[in-house]
Formats: C-alpha cells, structure tokens, sequence
C-alpha cells in the first residue's frame, strides 16, 4: 500500500469512527457539523472539477446547489418524502440547468466566462424570490427530513451522516477515476491549451460541457442533501456570496487536487465555527486567513500538505 | 402608462444609471489595465457611505461631509492597493477573487466594529422637499441634484481622461499596458493614482445613494455585480463603455420595476403578476447583458482593438 492511499484509508475510518466516539463524549453537536461540512465538501469537489480539472471559471455554482436544494424541497413540501424520487429528480434538474447554462456560457470566453455564469445564479436567485408559493425571499421551511426507506432512518443524525460520508466517498472515488481516465486527460489537456486540442480533432466545447454538467449534476446532489440536512432552503443559496464562499473553499483547499474541495469546505468551515465561538465578528478571523493563504500558500492546503508531506 | 410617469421613471433610471457609472468607473480602469477582478470595489463603496454619514453627524454639513469622505476613502483605496492589492496584479483571477472576497469580509466586520451594522443618513435638509418640473410632475429635488452631480462627476471625468496628460497615459495602459510601461510610463504609480480616484468615485456614489437606499453593512455586495454587469456590457476598460452601460442597465432596471408587473396584469391574474413581474424586473438586466454579449463578444465599447 503507498503512502497516499495509507492516508486515505486512515481518514476514511477515522470519519466512520467519529459518530461512534462523538456519541459517548456527548459530542452529538458535532455529527451535523460534520455533516454540514461533508455537504459544503461534496458541492466544492464539484466545482473543483469544473475549475480545477476543467480550468473553467464558473462563478455561478450555486445555481446548482440552489436548483438542487429546491427542487428537493419543493418535492418534499408537495407530499414526496422518498429520498429514492426526490434526489434523481432533483440531480436531473441541476442537470438541465447546467446544460442550459453551460451549453450558453461555454461559448464565452475568460473574464465574460465568469460574468456570465455569474448572470445565470443571480437570475435564479430572483426567480427563487418570485416563487410566493414556495416561500419567496423568505424560504421554505420543510415539516421533515426526507425518508429513504430500507429501514434507514434520516431524521437520526448518525444514520444521515453515515449517509452523506458515503455520497462523499463515492465522489470523491469518482472524481479519483475520472481524472485518470481518457475524459479527464482530454480535459485537463483542454485546460492547458485548448487552441491545440481543437487543431488535434478534439471537439473541446463538448468535453467541456460535458465536464461543466457532471459538475453541475453533483452540486445539485449536494444541494438536496443540504435541503435534508436544513430542513430549509432560501433564495439566498443562489446568490452570489455562495458561488464565491463555494469557490473560496476550492481555492484554499488547492485547486484541481483531489481533496482541495474536501480541505477547503472543512478548513473554512471549522474556522468559522471556531471563530464564532469565541466573538461575533468571526468574519474578521476568516477574512484575515484567507489573505494569509493568497499572499503566502499560493497553492493552496493541500498544496502546503504537498509540500511538506 | 402616462406620459409624465414614463417621464418621472426616466428620471429615476437616469439618476441610478449616472450612480453606477460613478462605481464602474474605478472599476473597470482597474479590471482593464491590471486585468485585476477587484470583488472589494463595493466595500469602498459602504466605506464611503459610513463616512459620509459620520462626517455629516460631526460637521452638519451633507456636502463638506461627501467631501471628507471621498477624501477619506481615497486614502483607504490607495491604502489597500498598496498594500495588498498591488501583489496580486501578477496573480491568475482565481487568486485575486479569493484575495478580494477576503477583503470585504474584513471590511464589513471592521465597518461593523467601528460604526455598528446601520447608521442613518438623511437627505440635506434643503432638498428635502419636490419640485414642480412640469404641471403634474412633482420630482424629488434630492434626486435633481444627484443627476447634476453624476453629470457634472462624469463631465470631469471624460475631461480627464480625454484632455489630461495622466489621461493619456491611463487610457495607454487600459489599450496595451505593455508598450505602455515599454514607452517608460510608471505603471505603479499611475495606478495607485488610479485606485485613489475610483475609490474617492465610489465614496460619492455611497453618499449621494445613501439617503435613497440604507447605509448598511453589505450594501456594497449588491451593488457591486450591477456594476459588473454595467462595465462587462460596456467592455471592460473603457470609460465611455461604463457610462453608456451604467445608463443601459440604470434605465432597464428601473423600468422594468416600475411598469413590468403593471403590464403583465394585463394578461394574467394580480398576484401572479406581481410576482413574476417582481422577478423577471430583475432578472432584465442579466438577459440585456447576455443579449449584447451575444451581439458584441467584447461588449460596446472594446477598449482594446
């Protein structure tokens, strides 16, 4: 067993160990923080596959999120609980809404790339204040956790954090092979220079595309368990704050490594959660972080890890 | 509609427009000579606003007070670029969002500290009342004179940059900063100087926009994508680009407010109208900004040719 793949079997069964060690020291508290922060991982490691592997600056990932989470609980609120109808409807509607998007804005190029991914979150953020049935600028609070049957109980925190690790997992096994494969070397040689990828005979636009709705479709996966696991949704999940704090964590995590995504939602945050419990003004404490991590570890933790490890 | 309504609402868009242009104008000399993202341009923005509300409480006078506080916020501007912002102009884009996000973290919680969440900031007390523009149309006088400074701003600005020597050599850096710096230009300190009037720029729109809207921490996160919008329609580094965009989108946006739920009550039921007459208002200016970049990759006004 190499080194690497010593440490990922490590911190998977520390993260299976948690609850069982949480439970007896009363930490009950911090499985749906972990959760959370699980959830928060699963939507940056898709953005980090858009951004960090695909090299596209999408600044509208919470559209996805966003389109999951209210489509879930939307789903939830008209009457339908099972986990097993509600979250492929809710992945297929991030779905379309990243092939709207993507196939709109992956014409664009650079800094118009960004605006007009950025145009698209912000219209669904107005169209999610429009929606007076489903709550408007207020949200939508929803009665109950969704229930997934095979005697799995979600509304327990263990079981749903059991849950969430084994989405997380999967994508992140996911993500490892995708890289690996001929899809994730065309995109990543997309990345690096798509001028002569296209002269090669690679039809570009369409591996990214393809690239920005597997993305998309994840996020919106990310984005139903954020409804379970709220009991809420709000329009603000599509505002532009949420593209950038996804992006932050992708960036401070390392961009395009496999567990950026995953170090970036836990660094922020654990940050935030350590900050706000010691003042009110924690933004303060993050905000000075994350320049810290600009000016001085331009690559990122996981760059840091790399570096020193 | 009415004719003296359509003609009251053009006001508003005008006044808004000439608002945004104030902002965007730092903004996009900023994106297009360094090609820097600058999220924090809108936290200059409430910097400006909550001093000019606080100069207001210590001098009693609105316009010594916008003064002080363009002043002020210039300093800060100059401050930050100095500082922080001027490593990152080598950065990708990915760096500088993060840099600058950071940026109005701490400045929102520093405003918070220091002044608390909200301050008030009234209109100056001459100006309080409407004016008679024509029989029938009563028109807030604060906001005339908002239009006559927006104007006047933009008037000063186009002078400098068109008839001025440091014009000159900004709009060289905005074409090609390259042969710009080749040709012996300091690129440094004409862009330190060029921060310092974007940010004194954004202190007039916070102040000026501040009786109207609230003077609040995070009111710079709002605004600041309409400016995006507004320069990345113009096309990024060009002045004119921004004034024509922040009309553009100041006029759409207010009309689309002000007569879109009105006009669709004409097809389907009040409710319904209003709601999805509140949402496709705003949603107006991104479909205007897709639509000319459909049309114009490069936006209006190119400033690199």
């Amino acid at each position: 067993m190499t080194r690497r793949s010593a440490a990922t079997v490590a911190i998977l069964a520390a993260a299976i160990a948690f609850p069982l060690a949480a439970q007896p020291l009363g930490w009950e508290f911090y499985i749906g923080l972990a959760s959370r922060v699980m959830i928060y991982a699963l939507a940056a490691t898709s953005l980090n596959l858009v951004l960090g592997y695909g090299g596209m600056l999408s600044f509208g990932h919470a559209a996805f999120v966003g389109a999951g989470a209210y489509t879930a609980g939307i789903l939830l609120t008209e009457g339908i609980a099972s986990v097993w109808i509600g979250w492929p409807i809710a992945v297929a509607a991030a779905t379309v809404a990243a092939i709207v998007i993507g196939a709109i804005s992956l014409r664009t190029r650079g800094v118009y790339f960004i605006m007009i991914t950025l145009a698209f979150a912000q219209m669904m953020y107005y169209v999610a204040i429009g929606m007076k049935a489903y709550g408007g600028e207020e949200g939508l609070r929803l009665a109950s956790r969704p229930q997934a049957g095979l005697g799995l109980d979600l509304k327990d925190d263990v079981t749903f954090y059991y849950l969430v690790l084994a989405i997380l997992a999967a994508a992140l096994y996911g993500l490892h092979r995708l890289a690996r494969a001929r899809f994730g070397r065309v995109i990543a040689a997309i990345r690096e220079n798509e001028t002569r990828m296209e002269a090669i005979g690679f039809p570009t636009y369409r591996y990214k595309l393809v690239c920005f709705v597997i993305g998309g479709a994840v996020a919106g996966l990310a984005g139903a368990l954020l409804a379970a696991n709220n009991s809420y949704v709000n329009p603000n999940l599509f505002y532009w704050t949420q593209s950038g704090t996804l992006m932050i964590m992708v960036i401070l995590g390392g961009v395009g490594r496999l567990w950026g995504g995953v170090l970036g939602a836990a660094a922020l945050l654990l940050a935030e959660e350590l900050f706000s419990a010691y003042t009110i003004h924690w933004q303060l404490g993050v905000g000075a972080i994350l320049l810290a991590v600009v000016l001085f570890a331009p690559k990122g933790l996981a760059g840091l890890a790399a570096r020193h490890g | 509609m009415s004719g003296i309504l359509l003609l009251e609402q053009s006001l508003n868009g005008l006044q808004f427009g000439l608002m945004l242009f104030l902002l965007a104008a730092g903004l996009t000399l900023v994106f297009g000579i360094m090609d820097m993202i600058n999220l924090a341009h809108g936290s200059l923005y409430m910097i400006g606003a909550f001093l000019a509300a606080k100069f207001v409480e210590l001098t009693g006078s609105f316009w010594l007070a916008v003064l002080l506080a363009m002043a002020g916020t210039a300093i800060v501007g100059m401050a930050l670029e100095m500082s922080v912002l001027r490593r990152l102009y080598a950065r990708d884009h990915l760096a500088q969002v993060l840099a600058t996000f950071a940026i109005i973290l701490i400045a929102n919680e520093l405003v918070r500290i220091v002044w608390g969440p909200q301050v008030p900031l009234g209109t100056p007390a001459a100006l309080s009342g409407p004016v008679r523009l024509l029989p029938g149309l009563e028109y807030s006088s604060y906001r005339l004179v908002i239009i006559a400074v927006g104007l006047a701003v933009a008037v000063a600005l186009y002078l400098a940059v068109t008839r001025t020597k440091t014009g000159m050599l900004v709009r060289a850096g905005a074409s090609n900063r390259e042969m710009a710096v080749a040709m012996g230009v300091d690129i440094r300190r004409l862009f330190t100087l060029v921060f310092g009037v974007g940010a004194a720029l954004c202190a007039i729109a916070g102040a000026m926009l501040g009786p109207i809207l609230a003077v609040q921490v995070g009111m710079g996160e709002d605004i600041l994508i309409l400016a995006f919008v507004v320069i990345v329609i113009g096309g990024i580094g060009s002045i004119r680009g921004a004034l024509v965009g922040a009309l553009l989108v100041g006029v759409v946006d207010t009309m689309g407010r002000a007569f879109l739920p009105g006009l669709l009550r004409e097809f389907l039921s009040p409710p319904v109208a209003s709601a999805l007459g509140g949402a496709l208002a705003s949603i107006l200016i991104y479909l205007l900004m897709a639509a000319i970049l459909a049309w114009k990759p490069q936006g209006l006004f190119p400033a690199r040719g």
